[in-house]
């Protein structure tokens, strides 16, 4: 007797998690201060999300002219979760935490 | 332009489930970040198995088996040998488990693994206690520590046996590579994964991964609260590659193991003598590490 086998044997997940977006979770809305940013990517570096990309030099002001060849960084906020690891670990506190609700008031 | 102190390709994408701040998501980021594409992972029960999102969603760029809590290290053994069947030798085969699954539920099935010898990386993401199910006290974690089930009370029941040492269960074993890193440290993560991508045979890595919501520390703490374990010598930065120790990072100033306790909500209930006890205990085995270091590099042989 022949075996026939399935297509897939076993479930396999095709769809990519980017379409959950987990945005909607949070609660502090972490903004940068670009002009205190030194554009080091510590925040880029430690974000479990991940969700800061980088950006063209002059899309956003500049802290020190001698910067302004370096590529800008950006928090997507469809995904950022805001758990604030950026703000703590950003070393000059370039990154605020401000509550969703207040921002949506103003 | 840009200067990035780690690789920029990400294989692991964003909108998966994890929670605010987790640490465990950080470690995935690094290893795959080191590893790169070439990659076949395999992941029992914990909370990894979750965090991808429930089917038909993936969280990762590379390929992911799903096994049963106990044969993570049997899955990459097979997948391993049935790669190098197919003549397809360059793949990195993962296996990726919490510390319940590897120190406590998972180590038969590793202790084979890597006895047999295969050419697998075993990482274990250590978040101290079996947090997808509820934060239950498993033998990773450590004295003194508050869980569901060990949840102190009139009698005082914490945990107080001590952190199971799964590092040195693996060089116990006499593997090529045994390491532990952390995510305040990913730069010394990641030179330790190129570092044992160039060696044949069992690779482990003990991978110190905090979890904010069963230590009861704020979201934003979390990669702060694995630089103080480093800092305090609760959890050092090591490798032992061939059998020999070497202390990747030496702090100059150490923090009180006080500083590092007080941080943590799960251990907000002990004594002034408790932290005291604990500190002794930290304190011997970073003086045990320094002499092994020292013995194994051929420093000495007054022993």
């Amino acid at each position: 007797m022949a075996i026939i086998l399935p297509d897939e044997p076993t479930p396999i997940a095709k769809v990519p998690s980017t379409e959950n977006k987990t945005g909607g979770w949070r609660t502090f809305r972490p903004i940068i201060n670009y002009e205190k940013c030194i554009r080091c990517y510590i925040c880029w570096k430690f974000c479990p999300e991940p969700a800061i990309e980088f950006d063209s030099p002059d899309a956003h002001p500049v802290a020190k002219p001698q910067l302004a060849k370096f590529d800008s960084v950006k928090i997507n906020y469809d995904y950022c979760k805001g758990c604030g690891i950026c703000a703590n670990e950003c070393p000059v506190n370039a990154i605020e935490m401000i509550l969703e609700e207040k921002l949506e008031e103003d | 332009m840009r200067h990035l102190p780690i690789p920029e390709e990400e294989y692991m994408l964003p909108g998966h489930t994890a929670c605010l701040g987790c640490g465990a998501t950080l470690v995935m980021r690094y290893l795959l970040k080191a590893l790169g594409k070439n990659t076949i992972l395999s992941i029992p029960a914990c909370c990894w198995a979750v965090i991808p999102g429930v089917y038909p969603r993936r969280a990762l760029e590379v390929p992911l088996l799903y096994t049963a809590f106990e044969v993570t290290g049997a899955a990459i053994s097979g997948i391993k040998e049935a790669l190098n069947a197919m003549g397809k030798e360059d793949v990195n085969v993962v296996g990726f488990a919490g510390d319940g699954g590897t120190a406590d539920i998972g180590i038969q099935a590793l202790s084979g693994a890597v006895e047999r010898g295969h050419d697998v990386f075993y990482i274990m993401y250590d978040n101290e206690a079996y947090m997808n199910t509820g934060i239950q006290r498993s033998g990773s974690t450590p004295m003194g520590a508050w869980t569901t089930t060990t949840p102190g009370g009139k009698k005082r029941m914490y945990k107080w046996e001590p952190k199971k040492n799964m590092a040195e269960i693996m060089v116990a074993h006499k593997i090529p590579y045994v390491a532990t890193a952390t995510i305040a440290y990913p730069e010394d993560f990641i030179k330790k994964l190129k570092k044992a991508k160039e060696i044949k045979g069992p690779k482990f890595f003990q991978v110190f991964s905090p979890c904010p919501t069963g230590w009861r520390v704020p979201p934003n703490k979390s990669v702060e609260v694995s630089k103080m374990a480093v800092l305090s010598k609760a959890f050092p930065l090591y490798e032992v590659e061939h059998g020999k120790y070497r202390i990747t990072v030496k702090p100059k100033k150490f923090v009180p193991m006080k500083d590092y306790l007080k941080m943590q909500g799960r251990f907000r209930h002990l004594t002034e003598e408790e932290i005291e006890r604990i500190q002794e205990e930290v304190d011997r085995n970073w003086e045990e590490l320094l002499l092994k270091e020292k013995i194994t590099q051929g420093e000495t042989h007054e022993i």
